[in-house]
């Protein structure tokens, strides 16, 4: 699974998306798409990706794109597929929703889903608050972030969404990184291999939300790598294996504060919540790897 | 019910290009190659968030927005942003 994969030519999103310049959600899912090919439906609760599909009545998303509310794409994503299943075709059914969709208020639907083994993809772009209304803290802002309602830096800690959907088994889950499209085409394609509900959480830096220049985007996503902030994984069947860009981090990480530095949403971050971070990043690391090992 | 009238009620939108504008007037910095640096990697076109760059590696002005991200991923730092004049 190491060489570099083909990727197709072909492009699903036409020029050009509503999104913010260096966005890299719709980067991501450029890869996604051009991984799930033309036989393809999304489901998107609102998110940036509902809004960054141009004006009515045109939209530059060149499949079916189902828009539904936040608490319902898995709900949605569903019947769709068990309909499709039913009709004997095999479209791929990808809920496609951001963090808050995901951790927060689309998550019973989701659980829900996961429980009954609908076969789909659930793919959760993580930009760590919710974007499009102006960064307000969601589930998935980390310690420390400044966001509109938390001004001072959040006092709690980013929700382990893995675990949770850990804890259902299903046949497929990864994590993935907008900085490395190579790794994320591999992986939804292999997460449309399976049959059952699968799980992709990816990182998603957001230029205006974590507040540093547009053209950081990607760089960032690598130094949230490559300081252990961000794992890349995947579990098959409940085995883990760890990615080689983690592995080099954390054999090597670099310094938490080289990630956290050029985001003004970690300005003036107290020292103390560094520290924590950081041993929340080394607890989460060990477990990973102790896991790894295991399996 | 016609069928025009139904797709009004449906809310269904259609797939063109330019779905939001040219979005190529946002730009503030363009994106100027130097084909003297340039080694063709690709890398600029990858990281792309717009699908901009083709296969040629020309960026299509009408619509790149300018964030500059393949000049930051360069590794022949082939690619200089430019201030747009106005």
């Amino acid at each position: 699974m190491d060489t570099i994969p083909e990727i197709p030519k072909e492009e699903y999103i036409l020029k050009c998306t509503s999104a913010c310049a260096g966005c890299s959600d719709s980067l991501a899912l450029r890869y996604v798409l051009k991984a799930a090919g033309p036989d393809t439906v999304l489901v998107v609760p609102a998110c940036c990706t509902s809004v960054i599909q141009g004006i009515y009545p045109n939209t530059a998303f060149n499949v079916p794109v189902y828009n539904i509310a936040f608490a319902s794409a898995a709900a949605c994503a569903s019947g769709m597929s068990n309909a499709f299943r039913a009709a004997g075709k095999k479209t791929n059914v990808i809920a496609y929703a951001g963090d808050g969709g995901t951790l927060d208020i689309g998550i019973q639907a989701m659980s829900g889903a996961f429980e009954r083994g609908t076969d789909f993809l659930y793919i959760c772009y993580d930009n760590e608050a919710y974007g499009n209304t102006g960064m307000q803290r969601s589930g998935g802002t980390p310690l420390g972030a400044r966001t509109t309602t938390t001004p001072t830096g959040k006092t709690d800690n980013k929700k382990d969404i893995d675990a949770i959907i850990a804890a259902h088994d299903p046949p497929y889950q990864a994590t993935a990184c907008a900085a490395y499209p190579q790794d994320l085409f591999k992986k939804v394609a292999k997460a449309l291999t399976f049959r059952g509900p699968t799980f992709i959480h990816i990182l998603a830096p957001c230029p205006p939300g974590w507040r540093y220049s547009t053209e950081k985007s990607v760089e960032m996503g690598k130094l949230a790598v490559k300081s252990g902030m961000w794992v890349l994984y995947e579990r098959e069947y409940g085995k883990l294996t760890i990615g080689a860009q983690s592995k080099a981090a954390i054999k090597k990480p670099i310094p938490l504060e080289d990630y956290l530095a050029p985001q003004g949403r970690f300005k003036g971050i107290d020292p103390k919540t560094v520290e924590i971070l950081k041993q929340r990043i080394a607890k989460n690391l060990a477990k990973l790897t102790a896991e790894e090992a295991a399996s | 019910m016609t069928p025009d009238t139904k797709r009004e009620r449906l809310a269904l939108s259609r797939p063109v290009v330019g779905a939001a504008g040219k979005t190529g007037t946002w730009r503030v910095f363009r994106p100027v190659v130097d084909k003297e640096k340039c080694n063709e990697c690709g890398l600029c076109a990858t990281y792309c968030p717009d699908a901009a760059i083709d296969d040629d590696l020309i960026v299509d002005l009408g619509f790149c927005k300018g964030c500059g991200i393949c000049a930051n991923e360069c590794p022949k730092k082939a690619i200089s942003m430019v201030r747009e004049e106005k």
